[in-house]
């Protein structure tokens, strides 16, 4: 029979408001093996952990059970205490009343209730659990970054700093991702391409970085400090070690009338091209879809010009594989391109653009060479309207439920640059609310606002219509509850931001938790931001939540940080709660082998003795240092063959019974 | 019947005696004519008893796994084993194989054409009793009863589960005995009209429907005794340790588990013979639970027939990027 402890945390009034915490404790006093009940306000703080200590010592307890928050927060914290107690620390099980307690209810009654069943499972749990010892795995010393864009670069920098090496894969041709394509900076209007290009620069010649462009990620198989990823080289259709990047196939390339990406199909590439003239790395990619000869096959006026014989139409695709200690994700965003908004007419008017076509139109490395021109008829624009929170922060199905959260800083910064290159242009934003918050960025609206004369008008625009070449605007003033008519001749849309489509997919190969619009969830919104729940995967920039340039820096930066401290261990401690196999029970029938994500169990032809009679049989076996104790296997054999330590069928069915008791 | 019979009797007896097998499993009958079960024939056994006809119906696919396991210590090594598969046997013998659990080699595998097994349900519940012989004749059964005889058309004695059968072709042999046997004729029915009436039932009415027939259950076992897909060494409800062999005994409603708990043990893999309500003495349909996880994964996964081949993996053990998200799964079926 077991000895155990059952201490009972407040959390302060997290717990306690809702809960009788003494009620608790003093019915799982009774509960058989139970030898002391406790409840103390802060169970994880140090004097908290003190009392645990000294009733381990004081009263010889086997096991402890821990009522408080989620396991997820504190089971850690708890297994070092009573380790250092002397007790092994799988001899603790966690009760959270918290999250799946007292956050959830109202009734203090019920919630008592439903506490005392949660720590009675517990307890049953423990009564079943014995000491585990954990095994050690060896770290890779190497990182993987998903995506090229600054957060993937500056990521991999860092990384690369501390002395690892570190693999970029990026599925453009080139590395450098959304910042490549914008014109100024907020909230001190440096060029994007000046701060940007000169990094990426670096992370092409830095000898701890390989850069994996055009290229996705196909398969990923392992586990933290173990991963071992099948990377896709799709085919450029030209050697990358041989061309030069001199161009003269993409100005000689007759096939004209492809829409260019990086301008935002303001202008018309070559099939064969090179995104953009500080591209890195700096190759010529062939679009086969584009393509003439790969059509045809007539034509190879490229492989003609071609001084160094780099065109190779038959290139294919490529697997390469190999292992890494972590794995960054960093795929970031897209503008969504708003179609289904009719109201504003971006389907049908040539004039209405997104802000990041807006951008190439301001850029000076863009389709017009930084002139602002009317993309209908190549005017000069007199009257522009900017529209904030298109697609953002609304409740229909159209709409993001959240703020883009870029778009108040860039809508101020474009209407701020446009006054400044064309002083005479009339300037209009319609807002719902500005947000600002952040380092000298209510300052850059106010210069705007006061300095640069752009009208502010709260309120949206509820229609966009074309007449004899005028956009008319329709749109509501709320503060002087007016409608108002106005003419524009380019309107602007700050279209939401969304994860790129890459991310799910992902998401699901790296088994890493996302939310409903597809940003990859952090392990602690407030402690761990920038850690997946997915021991080893990292999150780097906007794939995990709309961010602009400072602050997926930043974030980038502390991923890198936490990847550094992961590559700077040899050795990790393994979990002991590994699964393994009844060699009397197990059939030999595979499912397990064929469930098992980490490729942990193999079969073997073993001589068993079973109901007194000796055979040999295929029997399942468990690498233990590769199991990370899913639990996949059990849940799928058949015979209960396959069970995994400290959390074994029996315990799990023994919490069932307790719970309902 | 007699000519089929015939045929196969000799086919049996050339493959014994060249050897190439030692053993054949064939059917004998038990204490009535219509209560045909499978026995083992060598070389040397008369095969007077050995029968071929309409009640045929035991799948002897999981025969096997005991006759191709490996020897003993102080065994001998036997020979191949001689299996005669009708097309739908044939998807549980693949089955098997899939799962390790038939050595392959050591099976000579013959397919035996079907038209289709017999009821003999469906003959008392036309009123005919007192059965003494059946004897088939092409369109037409003849039956001896103490009562006189009567004739009845073979169609009307169709087994349910032959009427949605999954076609002549048979799926793994080595050799058929018919090589080019024809489809036969039958009047078909939607295999999944039932599960689909079970469906339609609010949660109160399905869950009536299933105390009323599962409390019907005397825990024979017949089911997972003839069951090819619950197959283990040691059934979790005959190991103590498991905890779950005491629960499904302690009272009626937990019974009832039992049925519940075998068919998810054998979702996936179930093939769809059909065994386990043929065999059941109290006529539990329980092919039905196998058949609505069936018709669930074929719609959620897509279509999967479960021992069509040895290698793919069936819905729930295999993982693609494009498998249905659980929160779908979730708002299928059921009251809101």
């Amino acid at each position: 029979m077991q000895r155990i402890g059952v201490f009972v945390c407040w959390c302060g009034t997290n717990i306690a408001a809702t809960v009788d915490v003494a009620k608790v404790a003093e019915t799982l006093k009774s509960e058989p093996g139970v030898v002391f009940a406790t409840d103390y306000q802060y169970m994880c703080s140090a004097s908290g952990q003190e009392i645990i200590k000294n009733a381990i010592k004081e009263h010889n307890l086997t096991g402890v059970v821990i009522c408080s928050c989620s396991p997820r927060m504190h089971e850690a914290t708890f297994r070092k205490t009573v380790q250092a107690a002397g007790i092994n620390p799988y001899m603790l099980e966690i009760a959270n009343i918290r999250e799946q307690c007292s956050w959830i209810h109202k009734d203090k009654e019920e919630a008592t209730e439903k506490a005392i069943i949660l720590g009675r499972a517990a307890i049953a749990k423990v009564h079943l659990n014995a000491p585990l010892t954990s095994m050690e795995s060896p770290v890779v010393k190497r990182a993987l970054v998903i995506g090229g864009g600054i957060a993937g670069i500056q990521t991999a920098l860092d990384i690369a700093d501390a002395g690892f090496e570190v693999d970029i894969v990026e599925k453009q041709p080139t590395i450098g991702g959304k910042m490549a394509q914008l014109d100024k900076t907020f909230p001190t209007l440096d060029c994007a391409a000046c701060i940007l290009t000169p990094k990426m620069v670096d992370a092409g010649s830095n000898d701890k970085v390989n850069l994996y462009t055009y290229c996705e990620v196909d398969k990923v198989e392992g586990f933290v400090g173990n991963f071992k990823v099948t990377i896709k080289q799709k085919p450029r259709y030209v050697d990358a070690t041989k061309c030069t990047g001199c161009g003269e196939c993409t100005t000689k390339c007759p096939s004209r009338k492809n829409p260019n990406e990086f301008n935002m199909g303001f202008d018309n590439r070559g099939a064969v091209y090179i995104p953009f003239a500080q591209a890195v790395p700096k190759v010529a990619t062939i679009d086969p879809d584009d393509c003439i000869y790969m059509k045809t096959g007539k034509c190879g006026l490229c492989a003609k010009v071609c001084t160094a014989g780099a065109i190779n139409y038959e290139q294919k695709e490529e697997f390469i594989t190999k292992e890494y200690g972590a794995i960054v994700v960093a795929t970031g965003y897209n503008q969504i391109k708003p179609t289904e908004f009719e109201e504003y007419g971006y389907n049908n008017y040539k004039d209405v653009v997104t802000s990041l076509e807006f951008e190439r139109l301001m850029n000076a490395a863009g389709p017009t060479g930084g002139h602002l021109l009317r993309p209908s008829n190549g005017k000069e624009p007199k009257k522009i309207v900017f529209v904030q929170c298109v697609g953002s922060r609304g409740q229909s199905c159209r709409d993001k439920s959240y703020c883009s959260k870029i778009c108040c800083m860039y809508t101020a910064k474009h209407a701020m640059l446009v006054k400044d290159h064309y002083p005479d242009v009339d300037v209009t934003v319609f807002y719902i609310d500005v947000r600002t918050p952040g380092k000298n960025f209510d300052e850059f609206y106010r210069r705007a606002v006061e300095e640069f004369g752009v009208h502010y008008i709260k309120g949206m625009v509820g229609k966009v219509e074309e007449e004899d070449g005028v956009l008319k605007v329709q749109a509501s003033d709320l503060l002087a509850n007016a409608q108002i008519h106005m003419d524009a001749d380019m309107v602007v849309l700050a279209a939401a931001i969304e994860p790129d489509k890459s991310a799910r997919p992902l998401a699901t190969m790296l088994t890493a938790s996302m939310d409903t619009n597809d940003f990859f969830t952090e392990a602690h919104a407030k402690l761990r931001p920038v850690e997946s729940p997915t021991a080893g995967i990292f999150l780097s920039g906007t794939c995990q939540g709309p961010k602009d340039i400072p602050e997926t820096v930043s974030q980038a930066s502390a991923c890198a940080a936490k990847v550094i401290g992961l590559l700077a261990k040899d050795h990790l401690l393994c979990n002991p709660c590994v699964a393994h196999s009844n060699e009397t029970l197990c059939n030999g029938c595979s499912t397990c082998a064929n469930v098992c994500p980490y490729g942990a169990i193999t079969y073997e032809d073993r001589l068993v003795m079973d109901k007194g009679v000796r055979e040999t049989r295929r029997i399942a076996v468990v690498n233990e240092a590769v199991c990370q104790g899913c639990g996949a296997c059990t849940v799928t054999c058949p015979s209960g063959a396959m069970d995994l330590k400290g959390f074994a069928n029996r315990q799990i069915m023994a919490e069932v019974d307790a719970i309902c008791r | 019947m007699r000519e089929i019979r015939e045929l196969l009797v000799n086919k049996i007896k050339e493959l014994l005696d060249n050897g190439t097998v030692d053993r054949v499993i064939g059917w004998k009958a038990g204490e009535f004519c219509y209560d045909v079960t499978p026995a083992i024939f060598t070389k040397d056994d008369s095969f007077d008893d050995f029968l071929f006809n309409g009640f045929c119906g035991a799948n002897q696919s999981k025969y096997l796994i005991e006759e191709t396991k490996a020897p003993g210590r102080d065994e001998p090594e036997k020979g191949k084993i001689l299996v005669l598969l009708k097309p739908c046997d044939s998807y549980s013998f693949n089955q098997l194989i899939k799962e390790h659990r038939i050595d392959r080699e050591k099976v000579y595998a013959l397919g035996v054409p079907s038209k289709g097994m017999l009821d003999v349900n469906k003959l008392r519940n036309m009123g005919i009793n007192g059965i003494l012989g059946i004897e088939e004749d092409g369109d037409m059964v003849k039956v001896k009863t103490l009562y006189g005889d009567k004739e009845v058309a073979r169609k009307d004695l169709i087994l349910d589960r032959c009427r949605c059968c999954k076609g002549s072709k048979h799926v793994a042999y080595d050799e058929l005995l018919i090589p080019e046997a024809e489809e036969w004729e039958k009047d078909t029915t939607d295999r999944f009209a039932e599960v689909e009436k079970l469906e339609q039932m609010s949660a109160e009415e399905r869950f009536d429907f299933w105390r009323s027939q599962l409390s019907k259950c005397i825990r024979c076992n017949a089911c997972r005794n003839v069951c090819p897909a619950c197959s283990c060494r040691t059934c979790v409800f005959d190991n103590a340790n498991s905890g779950v062999a005491a629960k499904v005994n302690a009272d009626d409603f937990e019974e009832n588990m039992f049925h519940i708990i075998r068919a998810w043990h054998v979702a996936g893999r179930c093939t769809d013979c059909g065994e386990c309500s043929r065999v059941c003495p109290q006529n539990i349909p329980l092919h039905l639970l196998n058949r609505k996880f069936i018709k669930d994964m074929n719609e959620l996964y897509g279509d999967f027939q479960a021992g069509d081949d040895t290698e793919t993996k069936g819905p729930l053990t295999a993982f693609t990027k494009t498998d249905a998200e659980p929160s779908i799964v979730y708002s299928r079926g059921g009251d809101k």
